[in-house]
């Protein structure tokens, strides 16, 4: 989330009202300090310490040191599983982008009505339910499902999605799009519309001034979008175990195997740990990344 | 493309900088609808080559609606649109040999001052070289020299606007459109770059296209101006013919301060007779029916309750309301019999003895007043 | 030109409505299908009947699911905006040195993929013996909820002008009055859509759910779980429908209201 800040003020010269002012220090400067406590201690007791137990188990069961993790990567089905992950996971990515740029672009175009319904259209899967929504996708994707049953019409004949990586991207795509599409209609809408006009009356044809002037300036929000995207697809479990083949299980999968099923803990906590080493690197790399380009667009 | 005449043909090269090369703009009855909303309503100015005009009006009056029509953003609905007498109201606006400065300026943030003024240039394709030599040479014009490696953000509001200037002249187009460049700006700072401009305009003998709904600035800045009102122009003139004769009541409220005086008028020979206060007022022209006197406060005299008025000059008893002393001039606010208020400035060495609560008689030469008709939606009473 | 844009333009709608109708494909096929007479998951259905309706308020393993649903998510609702709230407040007012830490510790569980999270809980719950209690759910809930919360709440006040409290303070208000006066009232519709998120995230909470629950204690969700995976009856369709009937009234609410306040500004 912390990326969606980083998100340009596109017009920063005519600033918005005056800085909130800074009050005087207050007696006490510690005090408000004390309204954190309640939160951070259930977060420290419930969060924070078994995310520390998994860690210590990952590398202390069945005995200490590095077993787990060597085990982990010599395997070659958790390797499979690895690259599994992170291709479906670049795929759902690639694939919610190309879907919402233009989507995203639109809402900032279109009428206040257009936008409305855009915006709705966009939000409706955003509270529908995760479980009903990978519900859905079994029944639209079935053999027999309505989508076999459209393409059978237009002469495309049943595609086999069910139980497959394909369905999988499918339905993880319409789960995620959103988290794609607000982070770039964000940044989008911040973008002065005068920047490619700008740009067109200096001598740019549409697509040069798209290129040079627009795609930049939106960077940001790609970046955004795709970070939570990705990272939110390397984690899924539900999607991947209901829609996909337990033969194309993907990391949460074999974690929840691990423990759940052989109570192998020690072995689902390293996996665990992959998995979260994997999600934080690309956090703090793209942190990094993003930082750089605001620090050129928006300072 | 008809309209790509003047970049594919000459380079952009030889041009930049060059003096006296302004082209001429012609709108004949420019018409822009938005459903069932009129932007611009049948416009027709022609814009000589080099000129300064400037498209003065309230918000929502249209003038904007008719830079963007030039500058390509705004496709028309009817009319035409030449430069230099070539149709260019289907040309896209990387076609069209137009600079634009933009309202907040537009600068790309994500680019360098130099970057943002070689941008027109590398999409000219002009060598790198020539390229350096014409953003300093821009820099130079708007006093920027040493900021090009800055990014726009890092500089004041008045720098930015300047390189936005210095973006939209480095190429040497024809014609420079402004869109109230000076808006975002305090006072100050504004009358100092309004001589900038002034001065850069003198500098490239560019035909210059400037909006603005701030009087003082289109009466400091401009050869003509062209006052628009419901998306068409009321009036097209010098700032000084705006103001000694203006042809509507609009033109006469919007440009400057007037008294207004409204009356049912009767035509003469070569004069008219208008009813106000129990009085009959005389003024210059023929003109019967709803009918207002417009006058400067500069040409109203105030004459004591001893003292008598010109021979000839029209009279209205007055009560001196309040006066404003403004140093060079003071300004005094009177109550006419049935109401309304005139505003009287007079010169300082050459005040009158008038104090608030007098009783006075406000006079003036008939031909120092304009008989225009009258325009019921022009709101007269001083605020 | 004009002719190429309004072509170009009339492409994206075209693009977009698809996009669009992509979008709202579930929603459109659940709603139907729970309202079938046939006992398979066939749409469009061929018949219409509410008999899954009636089967799902039949079934107390449907009933209890709901109702725990219902309970555990007005309970993390309640706890994670007050907490989340105060945790808002004391970000944006306390001058820690450690501040940016206790800021990334409360907003970590958003990012920590949810098997990793549900692990650790599990392996914590079996020792305290929390597994299939209420009180586990809720806390479990609450920490995921808990960001949802802080950033809508944060976002308001940094907006929030604070020589408004001082000004009220020099009117006579009392720190507690300013704040309940003035104050609230202006974050208030971000503690609002965090009140709701907290539900929403809590609600639709499967993969945590799955490994805390326990025979005696399931929410709707984990349900939906093992019906989706035992068998193919529409009973789940017709409960899928109401948990987008009620998540969809809630966020209808919550929008209402804070359209109003901000407009009564």
């Amino acid at each position: 989330m912390a990326v969606l800040d980083e998100a340009p003020g596109a017009a920063r010269p005519t600033a918005g009202p005056a800085a909130p002012g800074r009050a005087p220090r207050e007696r006490g400067a510690a005090r408000p300090a004390v309204l954190l406590l309640p939160a951070l201690v259930l977060v420290l007791v419930f969060f924070a310490y078994p995310l520390a137990t998994m860690l210590w188990r990952a590398f202390t069961e069945p005995e200490t040191g590095w077993g787990n993790f060597t085990w982990f990567f010599t395997t070659q089905a958790n390797i499979d599983v690895l690259v599994r992950t992170f291709t479906t996971a670049l795929w759902v990515t690639v694939i919610a982008l190309l879907l919402s740029y233009p989507y995203a672009y639109l809402m900032t175009v279109a009428g206040p009505r257009g936008r409305a319904a855009l915006t709705l259209l966009v939000l409706v899967p955003f509270w529908t339910s995760l479980m009903v929504r990978t519900f859905a996708w079994m029944v639209i994707l079935q053999d027999t499902g309505v989508l076999n049953r459209t393409l059978d019409l237009v002469g495309l004949g049943p595609v086999h999605l069910i139980r497959t990586q394909a369905g999988v991207i499918v339905g993880m795509v319409q789960l995620l799009m959103p988290f794609m599409v607000l982070p770039l209609y964000a940044v989008m809408s911040g973008i002065d519309r005068r920047y490619v006009q700008a740009a067109r009356s200096l001598g740019a044809r549409p697509l040069t001034a798209f290129a040079g002037i627009y795609l930049p300036l939106s960077l940001p929000g790609i970046a955004a979008g795709s970070l939570m995207v990705f990272v939110s697809a390397l984690g899924f479990y539900i999607t991947p175990a209901l829609l996909g083949s337990p033969d194309d299980a993907l990391i949460s999968q074999q974690i929840f195997t691990q423990v759940n099923g052989l109570l192998q803990w020690g072995r689902g906590g390293a996996m665990g740990v992959v998995l979260l080493g994997m999600t934080l690197a690309l956090l703090v790399l793209v942190a990094l990344v993003t930082r750089r380009a605001g620090r050129k667009v928006s300072l | 493309m008809p309209a790509s005449r003047g970049l594919a043909q000459t380079p952009d090269t030889e041009r930049a900088g060059r003096a006296g090369r302004g082209a001429e703009i012609a709108l004949d009855r420019l018409t822009k609808r938005y459903g069932d909303f009129v932007a611009v309503d049948e416009v027709s100015l022609t814009i000589e080559p080099g000129e300064f005009m400037t498209l003065l009006g309230p918000s929502g009056s249209g003038k904007t609606t008719t830079l963007n029509a030039i500058a390509g953003f705004v496709t028309p609905t009817s009319g035409s649109l030449r430069m230099d007498g070539t149709a260019i109201e289907s040309a896209p606006p990387h076609k069209r040999d137009i600079g634009m400065v933009f309202q907040h300026y537009a600068l790309f943030p994500h680019m360098t001052v130099a970057e943002n003024i070689a941008y027109p240039l590398r999409r000219r394709k002009i060598a790198k070289d020539r390229r350096r030599e014409l953003v300093a040479a821009a820099l130079e014009t708007v006093r920027l020299g040493e900021y090009g490696h800055r990014y726009p953000r890092e500089l004041s509001g008045g720098q930015q606007q300047r390189v936005a200037v210095a973006r939209a002249i480095v190429y040497g187009p024809r014609v420079l459109l402004m869109d109230e460049p000076l808006g975002a700006l305090d006072k100050k700072l504004r009358d100092w770059l309004q001589l900038e401009i002034k001065r850069i305009h003198a500098e490239l003998g560019t035909t210059f296209v400037y909006v603005t709904h701030d009087q003082d600035e289109a009466l400091v800045l401009s050869d003509r101006i062209a006052v628009f009102n419901n998306g068409r122009i009321e009036q097209v003139g010098s700032a000084h013919a705006l103001y000694e004769r203006p042809e509507t009541l609009f033109v006469a409220k919007f440009l400057g301060e007037s008294t207004v005086l409204r009356g049912a008028a009767e035509a003469g020979a070569g004069r008219s007779a208008l009813g106000k206060a129990g009085r009959t007022l005389t003024a210059a022209g023929e003109l019967t029916g709803a009918a207002a006197i417009v006058i400067r406060p500069e040409r109203l005299v105030v004459v004591g309750a001893g003292e008598r008025a010109e021979p000839g000059w029209n009279a209205l008893p007055a009560t001196v309301l309040q006066e404003i002393y403004l140093g060079s001039s003071r300004k005094l606010e009177l109550r006419l019999p049935d109401g309304d208020t005139a505003l009287v400035r007079e010169a300082a060495g050459r005040l009158s003895a008038a104090r608030p609560g007098d009783e006075v008689t406000l006079t003036w030469r008939v031909e120092d007043a304009v008989l225009l008709p009258d325009d019921p939606d022009v709101e007269t009473v001083l605020t | 030109m004009n002719n190429g844009s309004r072509a170009a333009r009339a492409a994206l709608w075209a693009f977009c409505a698809l996009v669009g109708l992509w979008l709202v494909a579930p929603v459109l096929v659940v709603v139907p299908l729970s309202f079938t007479d046939k006992p398979s998951l066939v749409f469009p259905p061929t018949g219409w009947s509410t008999r899954w309706y009636a089967n799902f308020f039949g079934d107390p393993r449907w009933t209890d699911a709901f109702v725990n649903s219902i309970k555990v998510g007005l309970l993390v609702t309640l706890t994670a905006t007050v907490l989340g709230t105060l945790a808002a407040l004391g970000l944006t007012r306390a001058r820690l040195r450690g501040l940016p830490i206790a800021q990334g510790t409360l907003l970590s569980p958003m990012i920590v993929p949810g098997v990793v999270f549900a692990i650790g809980t599990y392996a914590l719950f079996l020792k305290l013996q929390l597994v299939g209690t209420l009180f586990g759910f809720v806390v479990a809930h609450t920490v995921l909820a808990l960001p949802f919360v802080m950033i809508p709440v944060t976002a308001s006040l940094a907006g929030f002008d604070r020589r408004l409290e001082q000004a009220a303070a020099g009117l006579g208000a009392g720190r507690w009055t300013a704040f309940r006066t003035v104050t609230l009232p202006l974050v208030a519709p971000g503690v609002v859509s965090g009140a709701l998120f907290a539900f929403v995230t809590s609600f639709d909470e499967v993969v945590v759910s799955l490994f805390i629950q326990s025979p005696y204690l399931q929410t709707l969700p984990v349900q939906m779980y093992g019906s989706v995976t035992r068998d193919t009856d529409p009973t789940i369709a017709a409960a899928a429908t109401m948990i987008i009937t009620l998540t969809t009234a809630i966020v209808l609410a919550a929008t209402l209201l804070t359209a109003r306040r901000s407009r009564a500004r």
